[in-house]
């Protein structure tokens, strides 16, 4: 459970990283979302990987029995954020390829 | 402080709030409406900051804890005011209404909601600078950070589109490594509540402890990208010059805030235990870095705007040396340059454009710079309605001067007083009496060799703006242009006549941080209010 999901984060990661250094900004955009579910993942996992537990004390039960709540908070707060930025970055990117006519992310590059 | 002034601590992020949420509904073309809701607000914000700020400086200090929802610190979210954020809520509160008051002239009708988005940049740098917890603290972040896009891009044009991007793409990925510093500081420590963090930190055990300085240490780089220390502030000078004057002059708040966390933090969480100092050296040596590209960029530059943005990074730098020094007397003395350099580099963003009016656009210099950095096709605004100063060229000029002045740091104004508290006190003739060592002298040849550059810049970019045959036609400049200039330069006047006040207000404020148990005390024994116990509310 553990290895996959760090092998998980790990390979979001290298694409993600690869794809903001790219000059396109589709490729930006996609790079800075696959870093965003790499992060994302990350989040949760600092709570420590358990399956099938509540993140709800029951009664009687001790710490084994209990999922980290905090971290899930924070990751949903992180999604949404996320979301948000990522959508306007794409109004921003729609609106400078409109203006130069290219997608290049410092508006260079042969007219398309 | 009890009763009503309690509630107080809150005001500066709910004003905003309710006010950008009014303004959102009103209609666009009600123009008057929106401006005096903006401006009601502006005013209340200013009053609730200065009061703020004289119950803090009065006799006794950590008060200012308010629980959230009323629910005791570790569980729940406070808000902490101290010296310091009680300071830097006046220096914004300040800085905002200048920047607003003048956009009122024509800037606020070149685009939509830009009031909203003023005011929810002011909820969020105000929220940063009083949260007490570091997940809300990167919430505070992304709410400053989503309003400072769209005020960015404010006016659209090319140019600023194209910087807006570089920098919308800068800050979402600092914003992912605070979320990674975050959740591995979670994931040690297994809190965010900085008192309790600051409390934990000193007993941790080794192995966790390098994962916990690994998860600083990216948390540091997402706030030294936002104060633009070398090698990560190449978006900063582009995005500033491109942004327009009153955006720009309200933006030089914003990298203080970079500044304001990495001093809040290091002096709370590593103050002693075996991180004792943790990161110290990479302010110091990445100080000097900035510091060195700032003066390089700001001879190098010749549009002013450009000029202005280098200013920042110059500021920043001078900021991140002494925190990497870490000494009480010099931190005091950088409080008050921190002060000192945001209400210049926030009035001189807003000169600027008065003093551009006068020039031809299309035979100057600028063009040359305009073309190496994008097309010089923003559009400008039509010009405002309203009552023309008299003397212009002399009332700017005189603003110039005083700009110039501050910014080089020559005496009389709060400039040299700023930098003279610094470097008195790295010579050793401060409180401390310790020898300088070699990067102190460093520092202080480098800070003195970026007055004196700032200095020659400024010269030379005055000499060609003032005293060049008056080919330029004489700039309309309106009242309310030029009065939030001279207000803002006021304030830097008033710190240099009452800078005995102020340096003393600076040194109990730095040494009450350099106590962390007294914020750690004050935040743990912050008791919930009794009787709302209704279970809705919490408590215990």
């Amino acid at each position: 459970m553990e290895i996959i999901l760090s092998i998980a984060i790990g390979v979001m990661t290298s694409c993600g990283v690869w794809l903001i250094l790219r000059p396109r900004t589709y490729q930006v955009i996609i790079g800075l979302s696959l870093l965003s579910y790499a992060v994302n993942l990350f989040i949760f996992s600092v709570g420590g990987v358990k399956t099938n537990v509540p993140p709800i004390l029951s009664e009687g039960g001790g710490h084994d029995l209990l999922a980290d709540p905090v971290p899930q908070a924070l990751v949903l707060t992180a999604i949404v954020i996320g979301f948000a930025t990522t959508a306007l970055f794409l109004v921003v990117l729609l609106a400078s390829r409109g203006m130069t006519g290219t997608d290049h992310v410092d508006g260079r590059g042969e007219k398309r | 402080m009890n009763g009503w002034s309690h509630h107080l601590i809150i005001a500066p992020i709910l004003i905003p709030l309710v006010a950008a949420a009014i303004l959102v509904v009103i209609d666009e073309r009600q123009r008057v409406t929106k401006a005096m809701v903006s401006l009601v607000s502006m005013l209340l914000l200013l009053t609730v900051a200065f009061i703020l700020f004289r119950i803090e400086s009065g006799p006794n200090g950590y008060e200012g804890v308010y629980l959230l929802g009323n629910w005791s610190a570790p569980f729940g979210i406070v808000l902490v005011l101290d010296g310091l954020s009680a300071l830097m809520l006046l220096l914004t509160a300040s800085v905002a209404v200048a920047a607003l008051v003048y956009s009122l002239a024509r800037w606020h009708a070149m685009g939509s909601h830009f009031h909203s988005m003023f005011q929810l940049l002011l909820m969020g740098v105000n929220g940063a600078f009083l949260t007490g917890d570091l997940f809300n603290l990167f919430v505070f972040f992304e709410v400053m950070l989503a309003a400072s896009y769209g005020l960015l891009l404010h006016g659209s044009g090319q140019l600023r589109v194209k910087a807006g991007m570089h920098y919308i793409a800068v800050n979402l990925a600092a914003a992912l490594l605070f979320l990674i510093g975050v959740s591995l500081i979670y994931g040690t420590a297994g809190t965010l509540n900085m008192a309790d963090l600051a409390a934990r930190i000193p007993d941790m055990e080794a192995d966790r402890r390098m994962l916990m300085e690994a998860g600083a240490g990216v948390l540091g780089i997402a706030f030294l990208i936002k104060a633009g220390m070398w090698p990560l502030c190449f978006w900063l000078p582009t995005a500033y010059s491109a942004a327009s004057a009153p955006v720009a002059g309200v933006f030089a708040i914003l990298s203080k805030l970079g500044i304001y966390v990495i001093l809040r933090l290091t002096m709370l969480l590593f103050d002693n235990g075996p991180s004792a100092g943790f990161g110290s050296t990479v302010l110091l040596y990445g100080g000097m870095a900035t510091l060195i590209f700032g003066t390089i960029g700001i001879l190098a530059s010749q549009a002013l705007g450009r000029l202005a943005g280098f200013s920042v990074l110059v500021s920043s730098g001078t900021l991140l040396m002494v925190l990497g020094i870490n000494d009480g007397a010099v931190s005091s003395g950088a409080l008050l340059y921190l002060v000192s350099s945001t209400l210049t580099i926030s009035a001189f963003f807003m000169l600027i454009e008065l003093v551009e009016r006068s020039q031809d656009a299309g035979a100057n210099v600028l063009a040359v710079t305009m073309e190496a950095y994008g097309d010089a096709d923003e559009d400008e605004p039509e010009e405002g309605d309203g009552v023309t100063m008299p003397g212009t060229m002399a009332i700017l000029g005189t603003c110039f001067a005083m700009c110039g002045i501050l910014l080089s740091g020559l005496p009389p104004l709060s400039g040299f007083i700023a930098k003279f508290a610094m470097l008195s006190a790295m010579m050793g003739t401060g409180a401390i009496g310790v020898p300088p060592t070699a990067p102190v002298w460093t520092l202080i040849i480098l800070v003195i060799l970026s007055g004196v550059a700032a200095l020659i810049s400024m010269t030379r970019v005055g000499i060609r703006t003032f005293w060049t045959s008056l080919e330029g036609v004489v700039p309309r400049v309106l009242v309310i242009e030029i009065v939030p200039v001279m207000f803002l330069l006021a304030l830097t006047l008033f710190l240099t006549v009452q800078a005995n006040s102020a340096m003393q207000y600076m040194d109990t404020t730095i040494r009450t941080l350099s106590n962390p148990s007294l914020y750690i005390d004050a935040v743990r024994n912050a008791t919930v209010v009794p009787g709302v116990d209704d279970g809705t509310g919490g408590g215990h």
